[in-house]
C-alpha cells in the first residue's frame, strides 16, 4: 500500500488490543506455571505481582525511566532495520547478525582510538558500526536482487556465520590479556558513559534522530517513494521506470546500517566486545517493527513498550520469581494476535478495516521468485 | 599419482579429494553424517509437505525446537514415574516412546496454528512462520528456566550391525551408515523413500502437487483445496516433531535453549537444493551436514602430507577460528546453494499464495 488514509487512533486499536490479549494469555501461563515451578502451588495474584514489578522496574524511579529509554534506544533502531525493509517488501530477520557486525567493528575502531578525544572516538566508532552493518545488510540484499535467494533464509544463515566468525576472531586474534573470559581490549574514550548518575548516554540521541529521519526519508523523498513503490508492487515499479533490484540492495543496506548503529551503541555502552555477545535486540526488532506496523512513529512507540518490558523484567524476576523469558512469550503472543487480526476484531466486535488485511501481506509474494530490473 | 599431488594448488585440492574419499570409506564417519543430516532431512520433509501443497513454512525451526522440548520433558516425566530397564531393541523404554509420541503431537499442534494462520486467516505465511519461531524460542526458554531438569530419560541406542558387514571392502561404509544409527535416523531413510514414491506415484501425491501448482484447476475437478492443504501441513508437523524428538531423545539426551540453531532453515535450503523432492532434499541434508562432519573426521584421522601440516598449523595458531569454520560450513553452503550456484530451481507455482474460493453468485 503506498498510502491509505486511516486515522491514527484507528491504527492503534488492533495493536493495543493484541498487547492486552497477550498480557492476558501470559497471565494464564504464569498462573499455570506456578504448578510446575519451584513452589508447586497456584497463585492467582502472581501475574498482578509480576506486572506490578515490571512497571516498577521501568517507571517506578528516575533510574528506571532512564533504563527504559536506554533499553528502548537499540530496539527502535533494530525496529527500523526491520520496518524500513518491510516497506520495500523485504523481511530482514538478520538484524541480529547486523547488530553483531556493527558492534564488533565499533569495538575494533574504539580500541584503536581509545586514547583519542571522545569527540572523535565516539563518532568514529559509531560510524564504523554503521558501515559494517550496511555491508552486512548489502549481502542479503544483493543475493535477493540478483539470485532470488530469499532474505529470510540468507539472513538467518548470516546471523549464525557472523556469530561464529566474530567469536573466532575475538578468541584467536583480538583477545585482550588479563581477563578471565575472551573479550577485546576496552574501547576507552569511545565508550558511551552514563550521564548524571543514570544509565542515560549520548547514543539515545541517535535513536531520537533516526525516527524522524526515516519518516522523512520514506514519505518526503523520491528514494522513499521508490522504496514503498517496490514494496507495493515490484513489477509496476519496474514499468514506472524504477529499478527494483537497486532499491532492494539500497534498502537492505540501509536496514543493516540501522542495526549496525544499534550494535555499536550497545558495545560502546558496554565498553568492550565479549566473545559471546548474547543480545536479543535483533529479534526484538522484528516484534517492534510488526507491532509498530512498519511505521516510524509506531516503531518508536513499540520500541518504548518493549524497552519498558526489558528494563523492568529483571526486577520482576527477583520480586515475583517469574523468569525474564516471559517477555519473549508475551512478544510471540502479541504477534500471533496481530497476525490473526480477524480474531481480535471478532473478540472485540470491531468493524473490518476498509482496505485489505494490512500492508504486511507482501513478503511471501517474492518467495522463490527472481527479481527483474 | 604422486607427481599430480605435488602440483602447487591443484595438487592440494587433489590431496583433499583423495582424503575425503578415504575418510568417508574408511574413517567410520558415515553414521555421523547421517546422524547430523537426520533432523535436516526430517525438517526438509516437513517443508516438502507444506510447499508442495502451496504453503510456505518458515516456522520449521520453531516446530522442531518446541517438539524437542516437549519430547525431552515428557520422556523425563514418564522416566521418573515408571523407571524401566532398557530393552535390547534400540534401548527402547516406555519413556522414550512417550517422548516421541508427545513430540509428534506438539509438532502437529503448532502446524495447526500455522495452517490456520496461513490457510484460513490468510495472514502472510512468512510472518506466521517467524511468529512461530519467536514464540517457540520464548516459550521453551521460559519453561526451561522455570523447571531446571538435572535428570534425563537417556537416549535411544544405535543398532550394532555385525562386524563382517561393516568391514566388507568398498561397500562396508554404506552398511555402517544406514545400520549403525538409532531408530529415528533409520525411520527417516524409510520416510524419505516412502514420501518420494507417494508424492509422485499416488493419487494423493498427484492431488497435492495439483493443489500446489494450480489450486483453481484442482478445485474445478473437485479436489478440496483447503482440506488437502490442512492435511498436508499437519502431516508436515509430524516430521518436524520427529526432528525435534531426534535432537533430544536420540542425539543428545538433553535440552538446551535454542538447540535447533538454525537447522530448520538449513532444512529449507536442503529442500530447495533438492528441488522440492524428498530424495533430493535428503541428498542436500547429507551434503550440508557432511561438511560439518568433516571437522570431526579431521580430528579423528588427520590427513597426511602437506594438507595435514597445513591444517595442523592453522589449528595450532587459531583454534577457535578453526573449529568455528567447520561448525559454520553448513550455513555457508546453504547461502551458496540458495544463491543458485547449483542452478535455479523453481518452487511450486502457487507456493505462498492463500487460496480463496470464488463465491458462486
Amino acid at each position: 500500500m503506498i498510502s491509505r488514509p486511516r486515522s491514527y487512533v484507528g491504527r492503534l486499536v488492533v495493536p493495543a488490543l493484541s498487547i492486552l490479549l497477550a498480557l492476558l494469555v501470559a497471565s494464564l501461563l504464569i498462573i499455570a506455571s506456578g504448578l510446575i515451578g519451584p513452589e508447586k502451588k497456584i497463585n492467582l495474584l502472581l501475574p498482578l505481582i509480576a506486572y506490578r514489578s515490571l512497571l516498577a522496574g521501568s517507571f517506578g524511579s528516575l533510574k528506571g525511566v532512564a533504563n527504559m529509554i536506554v533499553a528502548a534506544t537499540p530496539l527502535m533502531l533494530t525496529g527500523l532495520a526491520v520496518g524500513v525493509g518491510l516497506k520495500a517488501g523485504l523481511f530482514n530477520i538478520g538484524a541480529t547478525g547486523q547488530v553483531l557486525m556493527g558492534g564488533f567493528t565499533a569495538a575494533l575502531v574504539g580500541v584503536r582510538m581509545a586514547d583519542a578525544s571522545p569527540a572523535i572516538a565516539i563518532p568514529a566508532a559509531l560510524l564504523g558500526g554503521i558501515a559494517a552493518g550496511a555491508v552486512a545488510g548489502f549481502i542479503p540484499g544483493f543475493l535477493k536482487a540478483y539470485t532470488g535467494a530469499h532474505e529470510v533464509v540468507t539472513t538467518i544463515m548470516l546471523n549464525a556465520l557472523s556469530q561464529l566468525a566474530i567469536s573466532g576472531l575475538v578468541n584467536d586474534v583480538f583477545r585482550a590479556p588479563g581477563f578471565s573470559f575472551a573479550r577485546t581490549a576496552p574501547v576507552g574514550n569511545a565508550a558511551l558513559t552514563g550521564i548524571g548518575g543514570t544509565n542515560l548516554h549520548l547514543g539515545v540521541l541517535f535513536a531520537v534522530v533516526c525516527i524522524p529521519l526515516s519518516y522523512w526519508l520514506l514519505w518526503r523523498t523520491t528514494v522513499g517513494f521508490e522504496i514503498r513503490a517496490v514494496g507495493a508492487n515490484p513489477t509496476a515499479a519496474l514499468y514506472a521506470g524504477m529499478k527494483p533490484r537497486r532499491m532492494m540492495i539500497l534498502t537492505m543496506s540501509l536496514c543493516g546500517a540501522f542495526a549496525g548503529l544499534a550494535g555499536a551503541i550497545e558495545i560502546q555502552r558496554l565498553g568492550y566486545y565479549p566473545a559471546v555477545f548474547g543480545t536479543s535486540i535483533g529479534f526484538d526488532g522484528i516484534t517492534v517493527a510488526l507491532l509498530g506496523q512498519a511505521n516510524p512513529i509506531g516503531i518508536m512507540l513499540s520500541g518504548l513498550l518493549l524497552g519498558a518490558m526489558r528494563a523492568g523484567a529483571p526486577l520482576m524476576q527477583i520480586q515475583a520469581r517469574v523468569p525474564v523469558e516471559i517477555i519473549d512469550v508475551i512478544q510471540g503472543v502479541i504477534l500471533i494476535f496481530l497476525a490473526a487480526e480477524i480474531v481480535v476484531r471478532r473478540i472485540f466486535r470491531l468493524r473490518a478495516p476498509s482496505a485489505g488485511a494490512g500492508e504486511l501481506q507482501t513478503i511471501t509474494r517474492t518467495y522463490g521468485e527472481k527479481v527483474t530490473g | 599419482m604422486d607427481a599430480l599431488l605435488n602440483i602447487p594448488v591443484l595438487g592440494f585440492i587433489l590431496q583433499f579429494l583423495v582424503y575425503l574419499v578415504d575418510v568417508i570409506v574408511n574413517g567410520h564417519i558415515a553414521p555421523i553424517i547421517l546422524g547430523l543430516a537426520t533432523p535436516i532431512a526430517l525438517g526438509a520433509l516437513c517443508g516438502v509437505m507444506n510447499e508442495r501443497s502451496g504453503v510456505v513454512n518458515i516456522g520449521i525451526e520453531g516446530m522442531m525446537l518446541f517438539s524437542a522440548y516437549v519430547a525431552f520433558m515428557t520422556a523425563l516425566f514418564v522416566h521418573q514415574a515408571i523407571p524401566a530397564d532398557r530393552s535390547t531393541f534400540f534401548g527402547v523404554t516406555p519413556a522414550l516412546i512417550s517422548g516421541i509420541i508427545a513430540a509428534i503431537i506438539a509438532g502437529v499442534l503448532i502446524s495447526l496454528l500455522h495452517a490456520w494462520l496461513s490457510i484460513s486467516v490468510r495472514a502472510d505465511q512468512i510472518i506466521s512462520g517467524t511468529i512461530i519461531n519467536i514464540t517457540a524460542l520464548g516459550l521453551t526458554s521460559y519453561l526451561n528456566r522455570l523447571i531446571k531438569p538435572f535428570d534425563s530419560a537417556g537416549t535411544f541406542q544405535s543398532f550394532r550391525p555385525p562386524a563382517e558387514l561393516i568391514n566388507l571392502p568398498g561397500v562396508g561404509w554404506l552398511f555402517e551408515m544406514f545400520l549403525s544409527v538409532g531408530p529415528i535416523a533409520m525411520l527417516t531413510i524409510i520416510l524419505v523413500v516412502v514420501v518420494q514414491i507417494l508424492l509422485f506415484r499416488s493419487r494423493w501425491g498427484l492431488r497435492t502437487r495439483a493443489v500446489g501448482e494450480h489450486p483453481k484447476a484442482a478445485d474445478t475437478v473437485g479436489i478440496n483445496v483447503i482440506g488437502l492443504r490442512y492435511r498436508n501441513v499437519l502431516l508436515g508437523g509430524v516430521f518436524a516433531g520427529l526432528a525435534g524428538a531426534y535432537l533430544t531423545l536420540e542425539a543428545t539426551g538433553s535440552f538446551q535453549n535454542n538447540m535447533t540453531a538454525g537447522r530448520g532453515f538449513i532444512a529449507l535450503a536442503a529442500m530447495i537444493f533438492g528441488r522440492w523432492t524428498p530424495l533430493g532434499a535428503f541428498g542436500g541434508a547429507l551434503l550440508f551436514m557432511g561438511s560439518q562432519a568433516l571437522g570431526v573426521a579431521i580430528r579423528l584421522a588427520p590427513p597426511a602430507g602437506d594438507l595435514g601440516t597445513f591444517l595442523a598449523g592453522i589449528q595450532q595458531s587459531y583454534p577457535s577460528i578453526y573449529n568455528n569454520f567447520f561448525t559454520g560450513l553448513p550455513y555457508l553452503l546453504t547461502i551458496i546453494v540458495l544463491a543458485g550456484v547449483v542452478g535455479r530451481s523453481v518452487p511450486p507455482a502457487a507456493d505462498g499464495r492463500p487460496y480463496e474460493k470464488e463465491s458462486s453468485t
